[in-house]
């Protein structure tokens, strides 16, 4: 269903709303998948991205979204300042994925202490994005809902165990994906949201002893 | 949302509303969300839209390239044509104005797109403020353009991508023809035939940025559009309809973008882009902004 604010909106910094707005929001998502702001980055550019990308601001809108700036901070104009300032070690490369990947794609290999990910995201186009891969695993994170995202032991029960969890904090799910790489290997799970889930849900979710990995994305969009 | 404008303008004139105000009913049950807060988001998106006009036509402004910048300023500032001191050349001034700020990494509304940026505050708040109308009639405007646009998101394409720069200029023509009709007095039918008027003008027009920046010729195809959506206006206010249903006009845009060649859809593959000196410019601009960078 079409919204009157989709239209008349979003309000962002020029110029492309995929290869601006989007680009912006594939990097806030996968900061948060790190907690925070990345100490270091790989940034792979790919397709129209690595081609028009530059003149686009692309590179910027990327750098801004690791560095928590939103699609309307108009810090995104000297996020690449910004970054240099901070003395943070970002590098971009340009690359061809898969062929069958978007033309407007990005690599990311970001990390922070302990945390190390490495996440493809493509712009779709109107500031839509989406995640496609999760260190390896194939996933769908819109950041238009607020998102779990958790690797955990490949055992039963631990979708109710983990519903459960949230149901209790009123939190209501709107999509979960559950995939893994082989039979009794880790299972990879995205719980995207209408709610916030709260501190308290994340933490408990985290405590779960088979639960080896857990992040709480807010949304960028909508 | 009304995935129609013959439904729309039914249910505004059976119970004697606006288009804007049937468009904000609509939202709000979709939604679940007060009226009055989406009247204040759309005013938000007013204020962004009125800076992005002031801080395009100071002028100071140029793209990551240096492909345009300064022109809002030459049409405030310049010499005088046959339109100088009509709201016309106004509108002209303030769609170059948000266009070259958008081209600048400043911040605007996307409404519809970030590309097609400069039409709907161009013509809306240059006539609005031609007749001196408060900002409240201005955010009703701005909630039927949302109306419009939803309808050709769903029955056509709001994507250069897609459908072309008539799904993105073009529709942006469409949307400030109709909402500026009604701002201006007209009835639900009439801004219907407005929609149609400006909507058929950009039937057919292609996506060609050099280098595939939104650029060239962008920033002036906003200002060629915010001069249809003018001439749109100006007819349905005076009573002028167009055969061909609004509707019917959006779908045949849809089918023609579908129809288009991928060269002319935002690839950079053909049109302007694919000219001699569009080539030219391109490779010259994207070297010069590597050398830019570092």
């Amino acid at each position: 269903m079409v919204s009157l604010l989709d239209i008349i909106g979003p309000v962002m910094v020029g110029p492309s709303s995929s290869h601006t707005a989007g680009a912006c929001r594939i990097g806030l998502l996968a900061r948060g998948l790190v907690g925070g702001t990345p100490q270091t980055a790989l940034i792979e550019l790919h397709g129209s991205f690595a081609r028009t990308g530059e003149g686009h601001g692309t590179d910027k809108a990327i750098v801004g979204g690791l560095l928590g700036f939103r699609p309307d901070d108009e810090r995104l104009r000297i996020s690449l300042d910004i970054m240099e300032r901070e003395g943070l070690p970002y590098r971009f490369e340009k690359t061809t994925l898969d062929e069958d990947a978007h033309p407007n794609t990005v690599r990311l290999t970001l990390e922070r202490g302990t945390d190390r990910v490495s996440v493809v995201g493509s712009s779709l186009g109107a500031g839509r994005v989406k995640l496609t891969q999760i260190d390896g695993y194939p996933v769908e994170v819109s950041g238009a809902l607020h998102a779990i995202v958790l690797v955990a032991e490949d055992r039963r029960g631990s979708v109710a165990r983990i519903a459960g969890i949230l149901a209790e904090d009123g939190v209501n799910i709107a999509t979960l994906r559950l995939t893994r790489k082989e039979r009794g290997g880790d299972a990879f799970m995205v719980i995207e949201c209408d709610d916030p889930p709260g501190d308290a849900a994340c933490a408990h979710i985290r405590e779960l002893e088979w639960v080896r990995w857990v992040r709480c994305l807010d949304r960028v969009s909508g | 949302m009304y995935r129609s404008m013959a439904e729309a303008i039914r249910d505004a004139e059976r119970s004697g509303k606006t288009l804007a105000l049937v468009a904000l009913e609509a939202e709000s049950r979709d939604q679940g969300r007060p009226i009055a807060d989406i009247r204040s988001a759309l005013s938000r998106a007013l204020a962004v839209m009125r800076g992005a006009v002031g801080q395009g036509l100071t002028g100071d402004l140029r793209s990551a390239s240096g492909l345009v910048g300064g022109d809002a300023a030459k049409l405030r500032l310049g010499p005088a044509g046959p339109l100088a001191g009509t709201p016309f050349r106004d509108v002209l001034a303030r769609a170059l104005a948000v266009q070259e700020v958008n081209a600048a990494m400043g911040v605007i509304v996307a409404a519809p797109t970030a590309g097609g940026a400069g039409v709907l505050p161009a013509v809306l708040t240059g006539l609005a403020d031609a007749a001196k109308l408060p900002d409240e009639r201005v955010v009703d405007a701005l909630a039927a353009a949302g109306l419009i646009g939803a309808i050709v998101a769903e029955r056509a394409s709001l994507s250069g991508a897609e459908g072309g720069c008539q799904a993105e200029t073009g529709a942006a023509a469409g949307m400030a023809a109709g909402a500026a009709t009604e701002m201006l007095g007209g009835s639900p039918s009439q801004a219907g035939h407005a929609v149609a008027l400006a909507q058929q003008g950009t039937l057919g027009l292609v996506c060609d940025p050099l280098g595939g920046l939104v650029e060239l010729p962008c920033v002036f195809r906003n200002a060629t559009g915010a001069a249809i959506a003018l001439a749109a206006i100006e007819m349905a206010l005076a009573g002028i309809t167009f055969a061909i249903p609004a509707d019917e006009v959006i779908d045949v845009m849809g089918e023609i973008g579908r129809g288009m060649d991928v060269r002319y859809r935002e690839t950079a593959g053909g049109g302007l882009a694919a000219t001699p000196t569009g080539r030219r410019l391109a490779r010259e601009r994207l070297v010069q902004l590597k050398r830019a960078d570092g």
